[in-house]
């Protein structure tokens, strides 16, 4: 066994009792419990055996294309007066970060003996990603899309069904990512033994939120290495992201948590602002209570009813939040802050034009918040580039007459 | 003990349960509907608070919930139209719902006036044992609610002793694991699920819930607990011309 393995946080990682702080826990009726509980007890073992070990980092090498790039983006510094990083996930297989952490769950759930793997998707990143390493392993493969998102995302509705994936369509709700991940939790109660959920962020019940993040880890993992090689250094100044349930910034955190001198900036969705009523800026909106799962932040009534959000970006417009970054930002050890719609597309625009780099809108959210900062000059930051712009072209379109 | 312990103390018969949601069809149906259903029979009633997120139901109670919602139900809401719980229905009554509307209004804040309004139990099944164990239980015992806590097949021995340990009403039992509405697939699996729990001697009486819908599946339910309990064939039944007239004849349907 070698615990050294993706090691958890000294001071922000979760406690045996599945929490960070007051968020997190499990809060499923009894139909999961048995899945979640096997999970629990096994989540750590299986990851620290050497043959997984081994085998997660073949798969992220040559699968996945792993190390992605650490890019110093020149242009993009000299505008903003700091030296940018670009933590390049856009470049890994399948177009985002969210295949390191399918990868790891499907070796996983392979581990557990478990035939068939169901995921919730709201853009339909997180769907390609588990259909992809579905048909990698050949195990079926069943993913709950919200109606709306369906017709929102076609190319990634077709790509899952290309490599073997059936995608069911939710017609709950608001028909969004919420309604899909209540009808991939309804399909995991209906077939207890034979499923393993794959949820796509570092959210859900404990184990989920850690175990997202410990794959998701590898993003800080190599970029401190990178960092160390291109400025002698393994410390930035300032780490960014955006966060919808967070797991792309879980992954760029995870390794600078413990060095607080590292500045940590989460970059929430607002929409079409903060309080214009059509805004998915979780920290800003929300409330503590449960959700999928967990005890965390999310948008919510006073009657305790779940609040739909809105984002230009299909992966940002979750009404929660990962219970670690509830914990980050009532601790302040994280800034949470938010760019509008617009904020992120013009962010997309000027990286496209600055470094040919196409950004998804997600990411945009990230870089839009340089417009915001104050720099004196050599600050190091360091931007996970979440996933890239091709199945943004569309809303890019439409947004600037392209 | 409260009117739900008595009731599993004095009856001999089978006992009938029936779920709705508050709400549905009509916002201020709530108290009509447990009065009907007290006149036609029923033993004790879950009430059903309304959640945007019903992650256990089918669709039959996620719509009803929907619909509730969009009648503009609350907790708040509920609380005042079971004011009068009390002078119109003397059967014993549960509140059943998800554990975040619980949480807004203020775990405290839910017992004190659950119990107030003459509420004997609560039935939340994501509010995990662990928390409630450690932080909900004082105020529940002191409010003489009993929290009814949910078994399914894939529950372990060892976890189904510490549901019984924790528990002071009855112990639900999911006739398999599934979410609300489906039918009960009558199996030798299932039946040997139910003889197993039945051969534990718990200490706490075990009610069958989750696909009870007719006669047939409520006697299955009848042969080795004290009884089932029917919830989305009665929310389905409440869409039906004259339902209210009727109730009396839907539970005669399930039990004879």
């Amino acid at each position: 066994m070698n615990k050294e393995f993706i090691k958890s946080s000294v001071n922000w990682g979760v406690n045996d009792q599945g929490y960070y702080g007051d968020f997190g826990g499990a809060y499923i009726p009894e139909m999961l419990y048995p899945n979640v509980e096997e999970l629990r007890q096994k989540y750590l073992e299986i990851i620290y055996e050497p043959s997984f070990q081994d085998e997660f980092h073949r798969l992220l090498k040559d699968y996945v294309g792993r190390p992605s790039p650490l890019f110093p983006a020149e242009r993009l510094s000299a505008k903003y007066g700091a030296k940018i990083y670009l933590k390049r996930e856009d470049l890994n297989h399948t177009g985002a970060h969210k295949v390191n952490n399918t990868v790891g769950q499907i070796l996983l759930a392979q581990r557990l003996g478990k035939k068939r793997i169901i995921a919730e998707t709201g853009a339909g990143q997180h769907g390609v990603a588990t259909a992809t390493v579905c048909a990698l392993v050949g195990l079926e493969c069943v993913v709950y899309m919200g109606e709306v998102d369906i017709q929102r995302q076609a190319p990634n509705v077709a790509r899952m069904k290309m490599m073997g994936a059936t995608v069911i369509p939710a017609t709950s709700g608001s028909k969004t990512l919420k309604d899909a991940t209540n009808e991939a939790m309804r399909d995991w109660i209906n077939n207890p033994v034979d499923t393993h959920y794959i949820i796509g962020s570092v959210v859900g019940p404990h184990p989920y939120p850690d175990m997202v993040a410990r794959f998701q880890s590898i993003i800080s993992e190599e970029t401190k290495l990178q960092l160390k090689e291109k400025t002698g250094s393994e410390y930035p100044d300032i780490v960014m992201a955006c966060v919808g349930g967070g797991s792309n910034a879980i992954g760029m955190f995870y390794h600078f948590l413990d060095d607080e001198n590292v500045r940590l900036i989460a970059v929430e969705a607002a929409g079409k602002g903060v309080d214009s009523g059509e805004s998915a800026a979780t920290t800003a909106l929300g409330k503590e209570g449960v959700l999928h799962g967990s005890r965390s932040i999310l948008m919510q009534t006073d009657d305790g009813q779940v609040v739909e959000p809105y984002s230009i970006s299909a992966g940002l417009d979750y009404p929660g939040i990962g219970p670690q970054h509830a914990h980050l930002f009532k601790a302040g050890r994280g800034e949470y802050v938010s760019a509008t719609d617009d904020e992120a597309m013009e962010a997309g625009k000027l990286l496209a034009e600055l470094e040919g780099i196409i950004p998804a809108i997600e990411s945009a959210h990230a870089l839009a918040h340089l417009e915001k900062m104050k720099f004196e000059g050599n600050e190091t930051v360091v931007i996970c580039l979440s996933g890239r712009g091709d199945k943004d072209l569309d809303n890019y379109m439409k947004h600037f007459n392209l | 003990m409260n009117r739900l312990n008595e009731l599993f103390k004095n009856k001999k018969e089978p006992i009938l349960s029936i779920y709705y949601t508050a709400g549905y069809p009509n916002l201020d149906s709530t108290l009509d509907i447990a009065e009907a259903l007290e006149k036609g029979g029923a033993d004790f009633i879950e009430i059903g608070f309304p959640y945007s997120d019903p992650v256990a139901d089918g669709p039959v109670i996620q719509a009803s919930s929907q619909h509730a919602l969009d009648n503009g139900m609350t907790l708040s809401i509920l609380f005042d139209q079971l004011k009068d719980l009390r002078k119109r229905v003397s059967i014993p009554i549960l509140l059943m719902g998800y554990v975040n509307p619980v949480l807004q209004y203020g775990i405290e804040n839910f017992c004190n006036k659950a119990a107030d309004v003459g509420v004997d139990g609560v039935i939340v099944p994501d509010l995990p044992m662990y928390e409630y164990e450690n932080l909900y239980k004082s105020c529940f015992l002191e409010n003489n609610l009993s929290n009814i806590f949910l078994v399914t097949p894939q529950t372990s021995e060892e976890r189904i002793r510490k549901i019984d340990e924790l528990s002071s009403g009855f112990i639900y039992l999911l006739s398999s694991s599934s979410t609300t509405g489906k039918d009960l697939k009558v199996s030798n699996e299932a039946d040997a699920y139910f003889k197993r729990i039945k051969d534990m001697n718990l200490k706490n009486p075990t009610m069958i819930g989750f696909g009870i819908s007719d006669q047939k599946s409520f006697n299955k339910a009848a042969e080795y607990t004290r009884g089932a309990i029917v919830g989305s064939a009665f929310v389905k039944f409440l869409a039906t011309d004259k339902a209210l007239e009727n109730v009396g004849q839907f539970l005669k349907g399930i039990r004879a």
